[in-house]
């Protein structure tokens, strides 16, 4: 071998191997590929070791304020540091709300996206348009943030607000005063941000419908949109609310921008214009500047909440997902 | 059925299918709007503070006009470069187990849908991990603290692309090896990994573009303060915190300082995915 040529002191060394080793060789047992398949599965076995210790270790985090406050951690609104009072309601309502409206808003809007970059979309088309979805989904949660601040806070307030006011205010929705930043901002820039999820999955669950059923529509007669709603939809239906699934996740734990737009104030209303607060928010502002272990706790219960609530959706998410596209008849 | 009906019922359907084909269309046009507003607003009001100082001088105190992010800059840079060091072996190696190694076995599916399920917990989340396990056993924020936060975040993307680019690799290439008397580890290694090393850069890159505009969990791992340092053990500053601070301050001097570090990531991140996809186009590799 070339390598004990150029480097003879090792290759003396390797002459004089231990006598285990030389009996395995003789009997084909290769140490070296048994050894890098080892290495490879315990590196492999990182992903799950650090689910599970991030599970372990938000528990043991938590704790104090676990069996201090049990599950009235879940529906009380206090929350306050100094009498030592932690209750979520507030956070987990704006966490919700907000995330279900950027569903309302981005659900729509990511499979007509989908839609058209696989059905109808001319190809030197879908390229470049898939290309910009997956670059909003590459911009920087902070960048969001700040433009939601000084750009779309400010429209929402001069343009929208007053609009939506005007011409539905009598929803409980849309009362008060347009302050700009609030809950639909929030929503608004979480819609933003959730949208390239929801539409690059759905598209690849799109691209696994068979090509044959798409053929069997339209010999049929059927107009094009008529073949997506009756075909191409229900086949890939599960696949699709896998991709929204997706997308609530990413919704629900998504902090910079939301934490900038929303307006931090721990307040439960339905109205869209009011400020409100989430979770993930709410561990970024007092997380770092806790100082009891009882505070450190509670904000690390809604982490875990957080990160509980996320895994499932993400596990379900991804079985749906996985269906639809090993589904026989999947083309590459 | 007379033709006049039928004819009246092929035009309402085919008005239907007008009117999905123009919201679809409109929903495109609606969706990459906010990128191109994103982009023009972060150039437009980034461009004015782009000085030589923004990039060599540290920040001025309040009142002052002027200063720059340098020691924020140095910081991503930093904490970016040890979450690539943890991050991309750890991913490739995992990824090299899951495309060589685990097809079909029961714990390569388990390891596969774990890291899915990884890319999808929200970054907060492994901050409050990192800060646990890292910063309270260290005894304080610092900079590797952000580096380790990053690295988790990034060993998904790296893994899932490594498998998949490795599934690309045609099974003759291995077996040509094999053929020749090379042993199964330099088969993957020399031939299998070598060949799907455009593949595999292109997820490092994105996934490096991903964590260097990562806030969330760098808040209370790498913390962030004013003043320069390359020390691992130390608290450090980065542009998408030093962003976010500014952000949330009442100086106008400030927010024309978060934008023009918005501005630079921003780039960076283009950048950054620009060449991912050149990578992809340079080999003709299929994604």
């Amino acid at each position: 071998m070339s390598s004990n040529e150029s480097a003879p002191a090792a290759g003396r060394l390797r002459v004089r191997r231990a006598p285990w080793l030389a009996w395995l060789r003789r009997h084909e047992v290769n140490v070296g590929d048994g050894l890098f398949r080892m290495v490879t599965a315990v590196f492999a076995a990182s992903a799950v070791v650090l689910i599970a210790a991030m599970a372990i270790e938000l528990v043991m985090e938590s704790t104090p304020s676990l069996s201090k406050f049990g599950l009235s951690f879940l529906w009380s609104s206090d929350w306050d540091p100094v009498a030592e009072v932690y209750g979520a309601l507030p956070y987990i309502f704006g966490t919700v709300m907000s995330s279900l409206l950027a569903l309302v808003i981005a659900v729509p809007i990511a499979l007509g996206v989908a839609i058209f970059l696989v059905e109808l979309a001319p190809r030197p088309l879908a390229r470049p348009i898939g290309f910009m979805v997956e670059l909003l989904a590459a911009v920087p949660s902070v960048v969001y943030g700040l433009w939601g601040i000084f750009v779309l806070a400010p429209w929402l307030r001069e343009h929208l607000e007053p609009f939506l006011a005007h011409t539905l205010g009598w929803l409980p929705f849309f009362q008060g005063k347009a302050r700009g930043i609030g809950m639909l901002c929030g929503g608004v820039v979480l819609a933003i941000m959730i949208l390239p999820t929801i539409a690059s999955v759905s598209r690849d669950v799109l691209r696994a419908v068979p090509a044959a059923q798409r053929e069997g529509a339209l010999a049929l007669g059927a107009t094009r949109w008529e073949m997506i709603r009756a075909v191409v939809l229900p086949y890939a239906r599960s696949g699709i609310l896998g991709a929204v699934i997706l997308g609530l996740g990413r919704a629900l734990g998504e902090t910079m921008a939301i934490t900038m737009v929303i307006g931090n104030r721990a307040e439960i209303s339905w109205s869209l214009f009011k400020l409100g607060y989430s979770m993930a928010s709410v561990i970024a502002n007092e997380f770092a500047e806790a100082t009891t272990d009882l505070h450190l706790a509670a904000l690390a219960e809604i982490g875990l909440l957080l990160f509980g609530v996320t895994l499932l959706l993400n596990m379900g998410a991804r079985i749906l997902v996985w269906r639809v596209s090993r589904l026989p008849g999947e083309k590459k | 059925m007379p033709a006049a009906a039928a004819d009246l019922g092929y035009r309402r359907r085919k008005l239907v299918d007008r009117l999905a084909r123009g919201f679809c269309i409109g929903a495109t046009a609606l969706a990459v709007l906010p990128l191109f507003l994103v982009l023009y607003y972060v150039a437009e009001k980034g461009l004015a503070g782009v000085s030589w100082d923004f990039f060599t001088k540290m920040p001025m105190p309040v009142g002052e006009t002027g200063g720059g992010m340098k020691h924020a800059l140095m910081g991503t840079l930093i904490v970016v470069a040890v979450a690539s060091a943890i991050g991309i072996p750890v991913g490739i190696l995992a990824g090299i187990y899951l495309g060589e190694f685990g097809q079909g076995g029961k714990f390569g599916q388990v390891v596969r849908f774990s890291a899915d399920v990884m890319a999808g917990i929200p970054s907060i989340t492994v901050g409050l991990f990192v800060y646990a396990v890292v910063v309270l056993t260290m005894g304080s924020f610092s900079a590797l603290a952000g580096g380790i936060a990053l690295a988790i975040l990034m060993i998904p993307t790296v893994m899932r692309t490594t498998e998949e680019m490795l599934k690309l690799v045609p099974a003759h290439l291995r077996e040509a090896a094999l053929a020749l008397g090379a042993p199964k580890r330099r088969a993957i290694w020399r031939v299998a990994v070598r060949t799907a090393a455009p593949g595999i850069a292109t997820g490092v890159v994105l996934a490096i573009a991903r964590i260097s505009g990562e806030t969330a969990p760098l808040l209370f791992t790498a913390l962030g303060k004013d003043y320069f340092s390359t020390d691992l053990g130390k608290p450090i500053a980065t542009l998408p915190v030093q962003i976010y601070n500014y952000a949330i301050s009442p100086y106008d001097d400030w927010h024309q300082q978060a934008w023009t570090a918005a501005l630079v990531l921003v780039f960076m991140v283009l950048v950054f995915n620009l060449a991912a996809r050149a990578l992809v186009a340079s080999r003709g590799a299929k994604r």
